[in-house]
């Protein structure tokens, strides 16, 4: 199991550092940080070994958060863990960084020392944890609150309390789809798949059973079998194919699916690169959208690589605003909203220099992003029906609100 | 307020201020001052001099201070043994708290310090907490037992604690089970013995099964992991495991995801690979491997260490999902690698179009190892789908004209390999690549080069230009090019002999006279030899036909891939090595794990009362080589265990006097020390040409050595069992032009134990085309190790002109022993005895002969009749024979007069060696 964790900022300085087992020394602290966080070369792995000991590390933005062992310990936890403990300190403080951490260090040692016991994982929900990690000091407890607490972080329903109570029932309902494309500059589809999840934020009172029914796509497309939050009954879908849960209070993922099958894609991108002699380029970059004219997308971004001895960039569009960034390396193509069936042009002319490397222009592929306001997958919630028998309020009285949301991930266009 | 300016505290005198501080009567200042002693601790300053002070804090009713105290003890009590007891009565004391919370703060706290002295106070407490009213006590005090027996593993034991924690796995509360298990789990894997403290029925995995529904996601992989490591007792318990555990695979957390992947493959062993129940559950294996492939990039790295096993243990599950493992251009490194790979193994004849456009895509990026990679991998697609062979050939000389130097050098290296997977196909391309020449400067990428122009010589106009050109600077080329280069010129001289002696005659020179490296100088001086005395005999050797290259060569080598599978999810699967590799110590001899296996192929080791060593570590032919190649054949080949027929020592100095009688010009010299051993020799003699004294069955010879393969030494053998005695019978033929001397045998360990019971004798020196009939007496005495298939031996036999390696299968009858009779009674009930599930079932054809016939042949194999029964016009024979190594064999011989088919059905304790029987039966009765 794991044998410590630490925390390093971006030159290898110690910010937390809590050992749990008795074969992890002081100086596996120093290993980690002269082998891999001062090392010269690229990290070629997010688990290392040296000298019999293995260090697993996630890096967020400038924080290194490492897990170290000596035993076969199973990996996938170990990074699953890694990112549960960075999720919950956002939870906790916000941006994980390395402030944040320096003046939260009281509380996350009190969170390590509760999540994880000898180096096995505990109850990460950070609903349930900040119910009795409060950084409130002394809290004096009555007995029943107590006895809640512990039924809550050992429960069969851990992820949420009793007794929560609200005078409006409401939910609200995310479907939120990232589009990754890869196509070839023939308008090939290469790669394409949607990875979509349903986001929930539950306002509910009691412990509400609810049942979830969306179109049969993706539960019947063998590729696209979602996941789901702990608090669905697993085997219910299994047999069933039905999705019923008792939430938890506020904001969690109900599920994650991928699909590859009949995506409707929202943009095509045509490019159109012409080297003209050793010192200049041509480019041509049509963007035509593909969906229902009464839609508006928006947020839509074309990134255009530019070579690296690129001098100069003039640059023409019909709409929106490009520019050249120098420091990018690339032409950045802004749209603000765009309707469907349309299509929009821009052309570009890139100086060069001369260089004398051998080495050819690599053309990173053109990238693009974009938000439009329907699933891309096809997906559909069908209903979202709430039982709470104990309690005096029914399916109807809940407010419901239902959102799609479609977005690019990748979403690329070689050229 | 924040906390990170307790960072930031450097003065001098800060250890004294930080102690007055401590003492302090004000709350708010003593928590503060343990703040900055906690601060100071984690960026490594030595704090233990405040110990007695932070202790004295620990008294009080502020839960955050606490934690901090006791954070603080668990750092430093190791270092303060006796101080360390001053917090015993608080511990205890908390122990007893009302506030369940601070219980087990406590006792789980307790468990870290590792002081003897706090943990003799720590037992009664933790046997109270384990029967806690609280459940979140009890799963606490669960995991502290695990702490416990880290510390003292004894105690743990003395106490009782292990009964109390196996009563947990039945407790109310799933977390408190789960915790459970991953506490027995460790204290099982770290015992000393080797043999688990606490076993697994099918009563606890029914109990885990239910937990696993309800507890946390930490839980479900504690839970499943522990299920992998229990077989069940038959294929129906298997597939309800199964089934029960596979709603777990839409788990959003990919360590269930992975935990419950290895639980099904290993049980899937179980099963019959065709069964309805398998292909159904391959189906659902696929999709969520391919979710995996959404997640964070380290998640994914580990999913994609793990599908490399997967896809090689059973490449159905995803041999349609190749898509989803195409680069995307802002994957991390490690990732993309991982997918390169997997891209290969995946690739077939369907999606060959698509990965090579893929492939020839990643070849312009931008990391060199990267590009390397997908180089060689479009190399491997030509090898491994011969119709895209073409179109992989013209992909790579695509990227040839992008002179890009690595990219250009590692097309050369994978052209090579194409060249001998498909010779005189794509020459045509040769000249291209000669383009090039100047532009290779790693080593590979040269010899590659110089190995393609010395094959093609005769088709390269230049080739004596170019390979002179590489000629001059000889000394400063690695070992790998000079080999290549000698052997290249040697090629082209014996293709072009007219214009290009002089250059042969430059390289010899360099190889032989200018250069230090033993293995240079020795090819040099073969070459030389071969090339003064017969040219013909030369151009057989180094023109002759080279093996063909296999499709797969990084594969991993299946012992070790089994054992990777049931590691599923762990580090090992991510190393892609065994845990012992990485894994210090304690008790690993128990952590070695096998696939369980279908029922009815149960080992045979297990009845074979020799062995000592694990069974169903199957040796891999690798490692077998390697130790055929590390074994001393200086040394006495006979085990010292056997007292051994009269070894001439001197006879056996194999080491010295080759070269010399290769190097002067008089190899008609009779080494001095070839004397015979000469009773050993004699008994050969007598059995090898007098091979009518037994009438016992003796399969006719089979070629074991080509003289191809032998360097000129031609072997042709069987192996017989006379009087008693096993022997291996060899015809040995010098097919070379020089005489052989000096020959000696080794055995590799294999499933009998047979060793040489006395050296091997052939007449010294064997000259040119003479035959020797040689006979070596085998001894069933020697280490036994199983071998694939049973019967197979591998042998290892030395002369003065190198080592050959090769492998034979045995006929199973020369281990029937003389004293395989049965009292007729003690066959009975043996029979009845076997479980019919051991009873296999053969037939034999075409055998003409009557009941007696055939039992009077078989006796005098050592295949004795007990009884003869004749039933509705069949005749049935009851036989036993007993081998070697003790194992009985029952068979039952069903006949129909006028009927040339037999029916044998073999019953035995160890099923595996029922086909050799049958095998043996067959030859007997045909011979």
């Amino acid at each position: 199991m794991i044998g410590g964790l630490f925390i390093y900022n971006h030159k290898g300085e110690v910010l937390i550092s809590r050992v749990y087992r008795d074969d992890i020394g002081r100086n596996a602290v120093d290993a980690f940080r002269v082998n891999v966080i001062h090392a010269r070369q690229q990290v070629r792995s997010p688990v290392t070994n040296i000298a019999r000991t293995s260090f697993f590390h996630v890096k967020r933005a400038n924080i290194w958060v490492a897990a170290v062992t000596k035993q076969n310990v199973n990996a996938s936890m170990v990074f699953e863990f890694l990112l549960k403990v960075t999720d919950c300190m956002q939870s906790y403080f916000g941006k994980v960084s390395e402030e944040n951490i320096k003046n939260n260090f009281v509380l996350i040692y009190e969170l390590l020392d509760e999540i994880l016991d000898f180096g096995y994982p505990q109850n990460t929900d950070t609903g349930v944890l900040k119910t009795f990690i409060t950084q409130q000091g002394i809290r004096t407890q009555t007995k029943e609150e107590q006895a809640q607490i512990t039924s809550q972080v050992t429960g069969q329903i851990g992820w949420r309390r009793e007794g929560i109570k609200y005078r409006r029932n409401e939910l609200f309902l995310d479907v939120l789809e990232y589009v990754n494309l890869l196509m070839s500059p023939q308008g090939q589809v290469l790669s394409a798949h949607v990875a979509g999840k349903v986001v929930m934020k539950s306002y509910l009172s009691g412990m509400p059973e609810c049942k979830f029914g969306i179109n049969d796509k993706i539960i019947m497309e063998a590729k696209g079998k979602p996941s789901f939050h702990q608090c669905v009954k697993l085997s219910k879908f299994e047999t069933e194919h039905s999705i019923s849960f008792i939430p938890p209070d506020g904001e969690f993922e109900l599920m994650r699916y991928r699909t590859t099958k009949d995506i409707s894609l929202p943009f095509r991108v045509i490019p159109l690169v012409r080297e003209v002699g050793r010192t200049k380029m041509e480019v041509k970059v049509v963007v035509k959208s593909n969906f229902k004219p009464s839609l508006l997308a928006q947020k839509i971004e074309i990134r255009i690589p530019t070579p690296l001895n690129t001098s100069g960039v003039q640059l023409l569009c019909m709409k929106g605003k490009a520019k050249y960034k120098a420091s990018e390396n690339a032409i950045v193509w802004k749209i603000k909203r765009m309707g469907g069936m349309k299509e929009s042009q821009l052309s570009a002319e890139i100086e060069l220099l001369q260089t004398d490397t051998k080495k050819k222009w690599t053309r990173p592929p053109i990238s693009m992003n974009f938000e439009v306001p329907f699933a891309p997958s096809g997906f559909k919630v069908r209903y979202l029906k709430v039982f709470e028998p104990k309690l005096n309020y029914s399916d109807h009285d809940v407010i419901k609100w239902v959102r799609y949301i479609g977005r690019s991930g990748l979403y690329e266009t070689r050229c | 307020m924040t906390d990170s300016k307790y960072f930031t505290t450097t003065k001098k005198g800060e250890i004294f201020e930080l102690k007055s501080e401590l003492n302090s009567e004000k709350k708010e200042k003593k928590r503060e001052a343990v703040k900055k002693v906690i601060a100071s601790m984690t960026v490594g300053k030595d704090v233990s001099a405040l110990f007695p002070d932070v202790v004295n804090c620990m008294q009080t009713d502020n839960l955050e201070l606490k934690k901090l105290v006791y954070l603080y003890l668990m750092n430093y009590a190791k270092s303060q043994p006796d101080m360390a007891i001053m917090a015993v009565n608080t511990f205890v004391k908390d122990c007893e708290d009302p506030n369940p919370l601070i219980r087990a703060l406590a006792v789980r706290t307790m468990g870290c310090i590792r002081v003897d002295k706090i943990t003799e106070y720590l037992c009664e407490p933790l046997r109270k907490c384990l029967k806690d009213e609280d459940p979140y006590v009890r799963k606490t005090a669960a995991v502290c037992v695990a702490k416990l027996h880290d510390i003292n593993a004894s105690l743990v034991e003395d106490q009782g604690f292990l009964d109390q924690l196996k009563e947990l796995l039945s407790d109310s509360n799933p977390m408190v089970v789960a915790n459970a298990v991953a506490a027995l789990s460790e204290i099982n894997e770290a015992s000393s013995s080797g043999v688990p403290l606490v076993e697994m029925n099918t009563q606890t995995i029914n109990k885990l099964l239910t937990a696993l529904n309800e507890c946390t996601e930490w839980g479900q992989v504690f839970i499943l992991d522990s299920i992998s490591n229990y077989s069940p007792k038959d294929e129906r318990e298997a597939q309800s495991i199964c089934e029960r555990i596979t709603p777990r695979l839409a788990h959003a957390n990919a360590a269930v995801v992975l935990s419950a992947v290895k639980v099904l493959m290993k049980l899937m062993e179980m099963m019959a690979p065709d069964a309805d129940f398998v292909v159904n559950l391959s189906k659902k294996l696929a999709p969520p491997l391919v979710t995996l492939l959404s997640s964070e990039p380290e998640v994914q790295y580990v999913a994609l260490r793990n599908i490399n096993l997967i896809v090689q243990k059973r490449p159905d599950i995803l041999k349609n999902e190749m898509k989803v493992f195409f680069v995307k251009y802002n994957d991390p490194i490690y990732v993309k690698l991982e997918k390169l790979d997997i891209m290969i193994r995946l690739a077939n004849q369907s999606n060959i179009a698509q990965v090579l456009s893929e492939l020839k895509e990643y070849a312009t990026e931008v990391d060199v190892d990267f590009v390397r990679k997908a180089v060689r991998a479009i190399g491997r697609c030509a090898i491994k789908v011969e119709p895209s062979a073409e179109r992989c050939v013209s992909t790579l000389l695509d990227l040839i004209q992008t002179k890009v130097n690595y990219v250009v050098q590692e097309a050369i290296v994978v052209i090579k390999d194409i060249f001998r997977k498909y010779p005189n196909r794509y020459e045509s391309i040769i000249s291209t690549l000669c383009e090039n020449l100047d532009t290779l400067d790693e080593p590979e990428a040269r010899g590659s080069m110089i190995w393609i122009i010395g094959e093609y010589a005769e088709r390269i106009d230049n080739a004596d230009e170019l390979l002179e050109s590489f000629l001059e600077g000889f000394q400063d080329e690695s070992t790998q090019v000079q080999l290549q280069l000698l052997t290249a010129i040697v090629k082209l001289f014996l293709k072009r002999p007219a214009d290009t002696q002089e250059l042969v005659q430059q390289v010899l020179t360099l190889a032989t006279q200018d250069s230090d490296n033993p293995d240079l100088r020795d090819r040099g001086f073969i070459y030389w030899r071969l090339l003064s005395t017969d040219p013909a005999a030369a151009r057989e050797v180094v023109l002759a036909d080279k093996p063909l290259i296999s499709e797969e060569t990084d594969l991993l080598e299946p012992s070790l891939l089994d054992e990777l599978v049931c590691h599923i999810a762990s580090l090992a699967s991510v190393y892609h090595k065994p845990p012992s590799a990485f894994v210090e110590g304690r008790g690993l001899g128990s952590s070695r794990r096998a696939l369980p296996t279908r029922s009815g192929s149960q080992d045979i080791l297990e009845s074979s009362p020799s062995h000592g060593e694990r069974s169903g570590v199957i040796p891999t032919q690798e490692s077998l080589i390697g130790d055929l190649l590390t074994m001393d054949l200086g040394g006495p080949p006979v085990p010292s265990s056997v007292p051994a027929a009269p070894f001439a020592s001197s006879g056996l100095d194999l080491l010295s006097g080759g070269l010399d009688g290769l190097l002067s010009d008089s190899p008609s010299v009779p080494p001095p020390q070839a004397a015979p051993a000469p009773s050993v020799g004699l008994l050969g003699d007598i059995f090898g040409l007098a091979p009518s004294a037994s009438t016992s069955y003796v399969a006719p010879k089979q070629m074991w050595l080509p003289a191809a393969r032998g360097k000129g030494l031609e072997i042709t053998g069987t192996f017989s069992r006379r009087n008693g005695q096993i022997q291996m019978e060899m015809t040995m033929t010098n097919r070379a032009m020089q005489p052989m001397m000096q020959f000696a045998v080794q055995l590799n360990k294999n499933s009998f134990g047979l060793v040489p019971a006395a050296p091997l004798h052939v007449v010294s020196p064997l000259a040119p085309n003479q035959s020797y009939e040689a006979v070596l007496p085998l001894n069933p005495t020697g280490p036994v190790q199983r071998m694939e298939p049973l019967t197979n031996l591998q042998v290892a036999i030395k002369n003065n002109i190198d080592v050959f390696y090769f492998a034979v299968v045995m006929p199973m009858n020369i281990f029937f022993a003389e004293d395989g009779q049965m009292d007729k009674r003690v066959f009975l009930s043996t029979w009845k005895d076997i479980p019919a599930a051991n009873e296999v079932q053969y037939t034999i054809n075409n055998v003409n002969m009557s009941a007696d016939a055939v039992s009077s042949k078989m006796q005098q194999n050592n295949v004795f009749t007990i009884a003869k029964r004749n039933v509705e016009g069949q005749d049935m024979l009851y036989q036993s024979l007993k081998l070697v190594n003790g194992i009985w064999i029952l068979s039952e011989l069903k006949m129909q007069p006028g009927n040339p088919t037999l029916i044998l059905a073999v019953k035995t304790r160890a099923p595996d060696v029922s086909a050799g029987v049958n095998t043996a039966f067959d030859a007997i009765l045909h011979s």
